[in-house]
């Protein structure tokens, strides 16, 4: 119980995130009414894939030290369920899009950055996949991994401020800073974030302690 | 001491550099090769589109056969050496100056072809008339410069993984598309004649992506390097 708690937190706030999100009132916004309640669905799951990912990112320059297996295992599952969580923002988005924008995918800056950084982590695993030997394929994914990830960061933070993009928070577009304001909405989105990320760091230590016993087995 | 690790370092790049070039220049395989694949390259798009009303076609256009001639051009600095020669080099000199010295050989490479490229697509295809030349001169030597330092990274990246040009391209992709991105910016700017003020920021961007991806390689090569 002592070591778990973390994850009964985690649960605890999902859960009252996903209620309270959808009971408590919302300040209305012109454009965006009442899909304004996306945000406690579809911005954790980005928070939670930065966390991820940078999670990953440590083990990586740790295994490049270190040169154990278990630090390898870590990244890699850290990767897979930071692309979990980096797809289910994508698919939030795209459910809000089709009410806010008219259309699923309608090539707004936002939408293809994100794409494309989820292509950078595809192209980790492709590279993972292609080596055979378990030493050279740790050191090796370590250095792109690593070196892939200051490229994620201009691509989901600097250049969406260099585009006109009609994502709230974008152009004029009522969005984070207006509403952040609202006590109610913080009340929620709060422990949203939170709730999600431990979510997601429960998935990933699940995740590596299936990967490490398949690997003691082998 | 660390002067003289610095000393030997720059000694050691400038002899890479020069066997680079030496080797160049006894084949030219690179060189001829490249610059063939980029005036096919042209040829077949001037008989595919004839005339090119469009400045953004122009633009686009231009930046995909650099970027496809930049991967093919760089792809074979570290791919086509053989492991007794990598495991020789080793022996030699210091990763961190290969690494510098490969980057050096491929941006002058880059350059070069580029230059040669421009010169050649806006005989083939007019430059559209409001276009400020010196800047998107400066767009394309910048571009050629970041193609060569996030190319040469990768392709020593996927010469380790010992899988060919495939990879190279996988791996390659996702990385060069936000440079891309500010490329095209930059290049419809100067296309569209506006005040080259309105461009400084995107010079700056690039120039930080290349310091950055710049000081990540050479933290990250040794590690690479050593077997």
């Amino acid at each position: 119980m002592k070591k778990n708690w973390w994850k009964i937190l985690g649960a605890v706030l999902v859960l009252y995130s996903t209620i309270a999100g959808f009971l408590i009132g919302v300040p209305r916004l012109a454009i965006l009414h009442e899909s304004i309640r996306n945000l406690y669905f579809h911005v954790p799951m980005w928070f939670a894939m930065i966390v991820l990912f940078s999670n990953s990112i440590f083990y990586s320059v740790k295994s490049l030290s270190t040169q154990s297996e278990e630090d390898d295992l870590k990244a890699v599952e850290s990767v897979n369920a930071g692309v979990l969580f980096g797809i289910l923002g994508l698919l939030t988005g795209m459910v809000w899009a089709k009410f806010a924008w008219g259309e699923f995918w309608s090539f707004d800056p936002k939408q293809n950055f994100s794409a494309i950084s989820l292509l950078l982590y595809f192209a980790y695993l492709i590279l993972r996949n292609a080596i055979d030997e378990e030493q050279k394929r740790a050191k090796i994914s370590a250095i792109y991994n690593i070196f892939a990830f200051p490229m994620m960061i201009v691509l989901i933070f600097v250049l969406p401020r260099l585009k006109d993009s009609l994502h709230p928070g974008n152009g004029g577009n009522p969005g984070f800073n207006m509403y952040d304001l609202d006590s109610r909405m913080r009340m929620v989105f709060y422990p949203a974030c939170l709730g999600w990320i431990l979510i997601g760091y429960w998935v990933y230590t699940i995740r590596f302690r299936i990967s490490s016993l398949v690997y003691k087995q082998q | 001491m660390i002067i003289f690790v610095a000393m030997q370092i720059a000694n050691q790049v400038k002899h890479l550099v020069k066997k680079e070039m030496l080797l160049e220049w006894r084949s030219k395989y690179a060189l001829n090769g490249v610059l063939l694949y980029v005036v096919s390259t042209v040829f077949v798009c001037f008989l595919s589109f004839i005339s090119m009303p469009e400045k953004l076609t122009w633009n686009a256009l231009f930046w995909i056969i650099m970027l496809f001639a930049s991967i093919n051009a760089i792809a074979k600095s570290f791919l086509q050496e053989s492991k007794g020669r990598h495991l020789y080099i080793y022996t030699l000199v210091s990763p961190t100056a290969l690494i510098i010295a490969k980057t050096i050989y491929n941006s002058l490479l880059m350059i070069a072809l580029t230059l040669i490229a421009l010169l050649f697509y806006c005989i083939v295809f007019p430059a559209p008339k409001e276009t400020d030349l010196p800047m998107y001169f400066v767009a394309a030597v910048l571009g050629s410069l970041s193609f060569a330092t996030v190319f040469t990274m990768v392709s020593a990246i996927a010469s380790k993984a010992g899988n060919g040009g495939m990879l190279m391209a996988i791996l390659s992709f996702p990385i060069i598309i936000p440079v891309l991105i500010v490329l095209i910016k930059l290049a419809k700017n100067a296309i569209d004649g506006l005040d080259r003020s309105v461009s400084l920021d995107d010079i700056g961007l690039l120039a930080v992506i290349n310091v950055m991806v710049m000081a990540v390689s050479l933290i990250l090569f040794p590690y690479l390097w050593r077997d």
